[in-house]
């Protein structure tokens, strides 16, 4: 029951870790992640509202917190999604960016 | 069959599309060095692409979610559309460039 949930959250979770503590990039403390974020969560909420109002990819119930009934807001869905997708974005987003910014102190590049 | 109804099997290339045509431009707006960077672009997004791409093949075969063959390629890569593979590099290099464009939208401001 809820295994996206709960893999979701884990994810989130690492992903905050990764960025405070592994790489030490701590772009959770930075402004412009949080007004990069802000954007990315829109055109998250507009491109993953795609891909399961569609039915693109479709949930299973028993990985989610609501159920397979696909509605705009409610059912633990956010503009068609399971709220779970969010967490999901968040940890490939902010692991993506942390990943970049410490390659990029190895990298010898600046931008 | 539907006229046009063809046009179903790019649903979710259409979405990657979309992603690239609402980022890439960034790169030129704010003369963002980020593609000429190959080497710390997939120092930055291989391992995680790894470790999203892993998960995705476990949830995948556990019955987490599942993809509509008719809106998607019909080729599959253990079990996976192609899209869902290029999903995992797409959305990385978007996020990487948004926060980019973010950051030297902020310098310009701070020193006009």
């Amino acid at each position: 029951m809820t295994s996206y949930t709960a893999a979701a959250a884990l994810a989130a979770l690492v992903a905050i870790l990764v960025d405070l503590f592994i790489l030490r990039t701590a772009l959770l403390r930075s402004g412009t992640w949080w007004m990069a974020y802000g954007i990315i969560v829109v055109f998250q909420l507009i491109t993953n509202g795609w891909l399961t109002g569609r039915g693109i990819v479709r949930y299973s119930d028993n990985a989610i917190l609501g159920s397979g009934r696909i509605v705009f807001l409610g059912n633990g869905r956010i503009v068609y999604a399971p709220v779970e997708d969010l967490a999901f974005g968040f940890a490939l987003v902010l692991i993506s960016c942390a990943s970049w910014v410490w390659a990029g102190t190895r990298t010898r590049a600046t931008r | 069959m539907i006229p046009g109804a063809g046009w179903e099997h790019l649903s979710y290339a259409a979405m990657l599309a979309f992603v690239l045509v609402g980022t890439l431009p960034l790169v030129r707006f704010y003369r963002l060095s980020v593609l000429r960077q190959r080497l710390r672009l997939l120092v930055a997004i291989v391992p995680v692409a790894l470790l999203f791409v892993g998960w995705d093949l476990v949830a995948t075969a556990a019955g987490h979610w599942r993809f509509d063959p008719a809106q998607t390629f019909a080729v599959r890569l253990l079990g996976l559309p192609l899209e869902e593979y290029a999903f995992f590099v797409v959305i990385p290099l978007a996020g990487i460039l948004t926060y980019e464009a973010v950051a030297v939208a902020r310098s310009r401001r701070r020193t006009p």
